[in-house]
């Protein structure tokens, strides 16, 4: 069905980018947005979508997704509505050789589902030893350049690797958890891990290394980005960043938004993340970071396969799919947070896409014709059998929640719809 | 939350924590062990109540002295046991755990007792017996990592019950490596449910969890202060492996600050009992004069404590 | 489960019926015979024959809970009060005391239990009541009351005020 002048009728446009947030037509042609209200001079609609009582929005934008089987998640993602997601390094083998990567881009490209933005290893094997071959790496189509969950514990070659990623003006993601003060936790250390005999992950492990990091890309002058913040103490942290000028954004995964240690509950392997679900007080800073544009929301997507998640809390693999998930549960977020729905959107539209440094997450005329058309209040209940990710695990399994995607649209295609 | 150790009736399917067990349950555990105690002094120590069961000791971590009073408990019962040490390997770690339980279920176990290194082992167990529909099949956790070990707790409560009547007026102190004892989470849940006047938490910093105030107990960091006027005194085994530097500078200034001695115990109230979970490390956090001197009550725990798991396993069966 | 006034028969004065009791019993007693109690009705009865027939040793209590045949379908719940056999048992003459004959089935539990104790010389049975409708093959040596109820019937023996022994029926629904 190709890039066919697509014609959407009557939905309520909200658009971050460009304070858009009224019922209008919507003119798509040659895979990009082409006219908003009226149609442009000789638009001949391939096909007319009546989207009365529905809401169109960019395509969402996900900072941080793990693809696991490429074609049932980039299946999963627009099934959510997502239509660009940035892949860390920590794929097997870790994204340190260009061929991986073309090889990566390629494939999704093939799809024709969602956009994939490869995040490069900073390092060799993500080994934390040697600077991987950044320029080489950017050319074959990474966007930015990280450590995945693999801290970089010399910080003499974190400071280089942040001088060599400046010097080209990559971008550079770091997971803030210093490895010893982490060493060995599931679960934050709290009333809740200490009350289970969990070993704790204390604050201090995410504050000291976002202190180091701040420092360096200082120093260097690098453009950083924090991801999967979860205290208040790292936020803050951030806050002041910011306030002092520095070029640095953070992110925060849906989970977190909703969930805290007590989630853990009896031992739910469900509820293992990391960084861990810390405490209510965390989570209510880390919803306001998010209300305040601090921080975007990733959904930090990890499909884990039941085998790794039957298992004692300790010993189970951490993440959960979220994809499907990333749009309602942000919806619910805004509800209980009050927030203008548009201000929510643009945590998973335009503020990850300019943290990416990619053109997506705008209804701009010429903007790539990313949409995501969804029925703002539809109930649905997350069952194993409702998700198309591979991974079927998430603490919200069983959950009702409202916001269902009908349709999305990438690069002006039709590329899921209800 | 679903009480994942209540059945649909509300009655107690598994023991995997003290945690969630309301006071009368504990109370009318406590009072079945008594006449079972009865019952290991008379000439015939059995009574037929789970004749015809199978009930398995499955440890993943090695324990031959608590396997052993699970097994005695169960043979009093007329159950027959089954001995099964698994010892974990270290590719297939968890997968080992539910598929040695689908295994067992398939032998038509009726009851597990299980220890496991990693805390919640137990639990998911439990859970998975709940989604294979086998809720008639019972768990009793016999020590699940830092967490819990809950017929160790309810034969500490026993113990004391014994000695001292009344938890009310009590002041309780449990001294030593809290942060990594399943004994002392187990201890500190059954005295608060049960009423204790005070619960005392004594040890260094890096064997405290983290706040642990809000398992309501009062911290003390030296033992003057931690036993003056106490009841009871509970001490924890500690581990070789937690003095090598990381924890505590030396096995020799740990017994200074912590260990018990006579001198120190005479801070306690003249009638405290000394209690211990054994096995002990003598000199290191017990003195030899206190863990045999008349106010030690370390072999009466071991006694209780066959009755204490033959109650637990007699009410489990028959709920 | 209420009371129910309903079943016109006339329930006789307990403590009277412990007296005639201890005189069936009486002239089959020997020097060495011993009294156990079943739990908690045959104890109160127990004590009253102990006392009537000027009884020197202490009598046995036994509580069946840990041998009854309904373990699985009613569990371990109410208190179980121990079991305690004060003396030896072998080769001893034992009249084992309950208020109710019914099923047979707690009479068998006992006797299983009293076999853990040792090998007893011989073992009586004495009752305040036969209410028929029996399971297993089991009489009374000494009863002073037979009728025959029926099953959703049953009869209650409790203590009043004063410490005496009173008889009530309960329907069952």
């Amino acid at each position: 069905m190709n890039s066919d002048n697509l014609h959407i009728r009557n939905a309520r446009l909200i658009d971050p980018s460009s304070d858009l947030d009224q019922t209008l037509d919507l003119y798509l042609a040659d895979g990009r947005i082409a006219a908003i209200g009226t149609a442009p001079a000789g638009f001949a609609a391939a096909r007319v979508v009546d989207a009365s009582g529905l809401i169109a929005c960019p395509g969402l934008v996900d900072l941080s997704t793990r693809l696991g089987g490429i074609e049932p998640e980039l299946n999963a993602a627009v099934a959510g509505g997502v239509t660009s997601v940035a892949c860390p390094p920590d794929t097997k083998p870790p994204l340190d050789e260009p061929g991986l990567v073309e090889r990566l881009v390629r494939r999704s490209e093939r799809l024709g589902l969602a956009r994939v933005y490869p995040i490069g290893a900073l390092t060799q094997q993500l080994a934390g030893e040697k600077l991987a071959e950044m320029n080489s790496l950017a050319r074959a189509g990474c966007i930015a350049f990280s450590q995945a969950k693999h801290p970089i514990v010399d910080t003499l070659l974190l400071l280089r690797a942040m001088q060599y990623a400046a010097t080209f003006g990559y971008a550079v993601r770091l997971r803030p958890q210093d490895q010893f003060l982490a060493r060995d936790g599931v679960a934050h250390d709290g009333e809740v891990a200490s009350r289970l005999g969990l070993s704790g992950v204390p604050t201090a492990a995410e504050t000291v290394a976002i202190a180091t990091a701040l420092q360096l890309a200082q120093a260097t002058g690098v453009r950083l980005h924090l991801s999967r913040l979860s205290s208040a103490a790292g936020i803050a942290l951030i806050r002041a960043a910011k306030q002092a000028g520095m070029p640095v954004s953070c992110d925060v995964s849906i989970h977190h938004l909703h969930l805290s240690e007590m989630d853990i509950g009896y031992f739910d392997s469900n509820a293992r993340f990391d960084p861990p679900l810390r405490s209510a007080s965390d989570r209510d800073a880390l919803r306001l970071a998010a209300r305040d544009g601090v921080a975007s929301i990733c959904s930090d997507h990890t499909p884990v396969d039941a085998d790794g998640k039957q298992l004692p809390f300790g010993e189970a693999l951490p993440g959960a799919t979220a994809l499907e998930l990333l749009l309602p549960l942000t919806l619910q977020w805004a509800a209980q947070s009050r927030l203008p729905l548009p201000s929510a959107l643009a945590r998973i539209t335009c503020d990850p896409a300019a943290v990416l440094g990619i053109d997506a997450g705008s209804l701009r005329v010429g903007a790539p014709a990313d949409i995501c058309l969804f029925d703002p209040s539809e109930p649905w209940r997350i069952l194993p059998e409702t998700l198309r990710s591979q991974g079927k695990n998430t603490p919200f399994l069983g959950y009702e929640l409202s916001g269902r995607v009908r349709m999305t649209v990438v690069g002006g295609r039709i590329v899921f719809q209800v | 939350m679903h009480n994942p150790q209540l059945n649909a009736n509300g009655e107690l399917s598994h023991l995997l924590s003290i945690e969630g067990l309301p006071r009368d349950v504990i109370v009318h555990i406590l009072d079945t062990a008594s006449s079972f105690l009865k019952v290991s002094a008379r000439d015939v120590k059995k009574v037929p109540l789970l004749r015809g069961k199978s009930v398995f000791n499955v440890f993943f971590e090695n324990s031959t002295r608590t396997r052993t009073t699970f097994e005695i408990a169960a043979k009093r019962l007329s159950a027959d046991v089954i001995n099964l040490d698994v010892t974990r390997s270290s590719t297939a770690k968890g997968e080992t755990l539910l598929d040695t339980v689908d295994n067992l279920v398939a032998m038509h176990a009726d009851m597990f007792v299980v220890r496991h290194a990693a805390s919640g082992a137990p639990y998911l167990l439990a859970s998975h017996l709940r989604r294979i529909g086998r809720d008639d099949v019972h768990v009793v956790n016999a020590g699940d990592g830092r967490h819990a070990h809950p017929t160790q707790g309810l034969l500490d409560m026993y113990t004391i019950r014994h000695y001292k009547k009344d938890f009310s007026n009590l002041v309780v102190a449990i001294v030593g490596d809290i942060l990594h004892s399943r004994v002392a989470r187990s201890d500190i849940k059954a005295l608060t449910t049960l009423g204790a006047a005070e619960v005392r938490a004594i040890g260094p910093e890096t064997l405290l969890p983290t706040e642990i105030k809000k398992m309501g107990v009062r911290v003390c960091h030296d033992m003057a202060d931690g036993l003056r006027d106490c009841d009871v005194v509970i001490m924890l085994r500690l581990q070789n492996e937690r003095m090598n530097g990381t924890l505590l500078p030396s096995a020799r200034e740990y017994f200074h600050c912590y260990g018990l001695t006579q001198e120190k115990l005479r801070l306690a109230r003249p009638d405290a009992i000394v209690m211990h979970p054994g096995p002990m490390n003598r000199g290191v956090e017990i003195d030899s004069d206190v863990a045999d001197g008349p106010q030690a009550v370390i072999l009466p725990q071991v006694t209780f404590g066959i009755a204490v798991r033959m109650a637990v396993m007699g009410i489990l069966a028959g709920n | 489960m209420t009371t129910n006034p309903m079943p016109a028969i006339e329930l006789p004065d307990a403590e009277i019926q412990c007296a005639q009791l201890a005189e069936l019993i009486r002239p089959e007693l020997r020097p060495d015979t011993l009294l156990v109690g079943i739990h908690s009705g045959g104890v109160w009865v127990a004590r009253r024959l102990q006392r009537l027939l000027d009884l020197d040793t202490e009598i046995g209590l036994i509580d069946v809970s840990f041998y009854r045949d309904d373990y699985r379908a009613k569990g371990l719940h109410a208190r179980v009060k121990p079991s305690s056999i004060p003396f030896d048992v072998e080769e001893r003459p034992l009249i084992l005391v309950d208020d109710v004959l019914y099923t047979g089935r707690t009479t068998r539990a006992a006797i299983n239990e009293l076999f853990d104790y040792g090998r007893p010389a011989s073992i009586q049975l004495a009752v305040l009541v036969d209410r028929g409708h029996r399971q297993l093959p089991i009489c009374a040596n000494y009863c002073p009351w037979k009728v025959v109820l029926d099953p959703s019937q049953e009869l209650v023996l409790s203590t009043d005020a004063d410490d005496r022994l009173t008889w009530s029926l309960a329907e069952h629904a």
